[in-house]
């Protein structure tokens, strides 16, 4: 009788579990689908007041976390300011920016999750992700090169294509899918973050680090020994990002770049941001 | 279910290196964690203070950081992988656990076991081998079997690194695809099939033991 008993509770709790783990997942493609649903990201910051852009807070020039403010700081987040300050006086609706830290890899899932409205990221406008989320016109001119050692005699990435050089790349980056083109021979080491990405091109984890040319130069000014060598071998600018149909708050922010460009505040930050970087055209840059 | 057939040789090699590394840290922290378990326990002090020091330092560092401290550190010196290091740090850290598991295990063998194999013209050594430690592992296979599954689970250590594990190919994947959230149920079911196996044979081998003591 005890037996019986301890078995039929053993039964129980099983369905009972397996009920709970099935309506967990109904749940979550539900709210997943929900989401997918066509949502009006500017109906959206206009009710709420505020728009959440996600930036990076490991990317010196673009974004880097003020360790005694709490707050990135970076040419994307002035951006993303003075685009928020530009959309409020086109709607005529007070707006306040928020920003959210992202990873390279994290950004997309955010945006569709709507836990950001926009992604102002170093984020490379691509055919690929422009199939998932919408681009804005480019708010930044850049291209992929590679960092290394001074001593190594590395003079480009062609110089790399021998599988006794590993490259170290940022999971989520388009540099670690350029690179396999340009360098097919070589070893990819992907990395979370530039912190650690740089901390294991120190380390001689990696013979070059590759991403952006213009993040690249954030840390050759930290790190005198490194240097950016054969110039830029991608195209690719940055566009600022929203979830997928966002066509109302594309064209707002689309207008709000070109007021900023116009009216020289654009190359106003680039000049505060790129004019002390070495090696950098920073008036290459500008707006014209 | 394409997003698996597509990178399905992704997926295996990821679990290949998760595979590789869990057993190689599995034999090593075996190994390493029953050596400073006997050495916590033998009458020279100074033995039992280094053993309680590697137990308490590696028991209660974040595995993180030992394995970032063999990658970006301990690789200045010495030629060292991603793979390698994840690996070095996962054996050290789970070595410390099972140090202590082990040690309870043999503490919980009755004393006088050790006086009479001793009385018997056994010595420490012999006794230790052929007397404790079989008694000891019996008492405490249901808690390595814990930290076996968790070592398991813990070798998505490696991803931080580079080290070409299951986290890792799946964090490349779901960056590429943009498919987060299936890329990871995928990556969870293949842990699955390391760890449940994992978990019932342990279970089995106890059974086994009951019946044999």
């Amino acid at each position: 009788m005890e037996k019986a008993k301890k078995k039929q509770f053993g039964i129980i709790a099983t369905i009972v579990l397996a009920a709970v783990i099935v309506l967990g997942l109904m749940w979550a493609t539900a709210t997943a689908r929900r989401n997918e649903e066509h949502q009006d990201t500017l109906a959206r910051v206009q009710k709420l007041g505020r728009i959440v852009w996600g930036v990076k807070a490991d990317t010196k020039l673009f974004g880097l976390m003020d360790t005694k403010s709490g707050v990135p700081q970076g040419f994307d987040i002035d951006i993303a300011k003075a685009v928020t300050v530009q959309i409020a006086k086109q709607t005529d609706t007070p707006l306040s920016a928020e920003f959210v830290p992202v990873s390279a890899s994290s950004k997309m899932q955010l945006i569709k999750n709507t836990n950001i409205d926009g992604s102002v990221s170093t984020m490379t406008i691509t055919p690929e992700r422009e199939k998932i989320i919408d681009f804005t016109d480019e708010y930044f001119d850049a291209g992929q090169s590679i960092l290394v050692k001074k001593d190594s005699g590395i003079h480009s990435i062609k110089d790399m294509n021998d599988p006794k050089y590993t490259v170290i790349v940022i999971v989520g980056t388009t540099a670690a899918t350029e690179t396999k083109k340009f360098a097919p021979k070589a070893k990819i080491l992907a990395v979370q973050d530039y912190a650690t990405g740089m901390q294991a091109l120190k380390s001689g984890q990696g013979e070059a680090m590759s991403t952006d040319n213009a993040i690249l130069y954030g840390f050759a000014t930290e790190n005198p020994d490194y240097q950016i060598v054969g110039g830029t071998f991608t195209h690719g600018p940055y566009g600022i990002a929203f979830d997928n149909n966002q066509g109302p708050m594309i064209r707002e922010t689309n207008k709000a770049l070109a007021t900023i460009k116009k009216n020289g505040v654009y190359n106003k930050l680039i000049k505060k941001w790129f004019s002390d970087v070495p090696g950098l055209d920073w008036h290459s840059l500008e707006a014209k | 279910m394409n997003l698996l057939q597509d990178n399905f040789p992704t997926f295996m090699q990821g679990f290949g290196y998760t595979l590789l590394s869990s057993i190689i840290a599995l034999v090593g922290s075996m190994i390493l964690g029953t050596v400073f378990a006997i050495m916590q326990i033998l009458p020279q002090n100074w033995v039992r203070t280094i053993g309680n020091v590697y137990v308490q330092v590696f028991r209660n560092i974040p595995l993180l950081i030992i394995t970032f401290f063999f990658f970006l550190v301990v690789a200045n010196y010495v030629k060292i992988s991603g793979f390698t290091s994840g690996t070095i740090a996962l054996t050290l850290y789970t070595s410390a656990f099972i140090a202590e598991t082990v040690r309870a295990g043999i503490l919980s063998i009755d004393g006088g076991q050790m006086e009479g194999a001793r009385a018997n013209g056994l010595s420490f050594w012999q006794a230790m081998r052929h007397i404790i430690l079989p008694q000891a592992f019996r008492v405490a296979l249901p808690s390595l079997g814990n930290q076996f599954i968790n070592l398991v689970k813990n070798s998505s250590v490696l991803a931080f690194v580079g080290g070409l594990d299951l986290m890792y190919q799946g964090n490349m994947i779901a960056a590429n695809t943009f498919d987060t959230f299936l890329t990871y149920i995928i990556v969870a079911v293949f842990y699955l099939v390391i760890t449940l196996p994992l978990s019932y044979y342990v279970k089995h081998l106890e059974i086994k033991l009951k019946h044999a003591a």
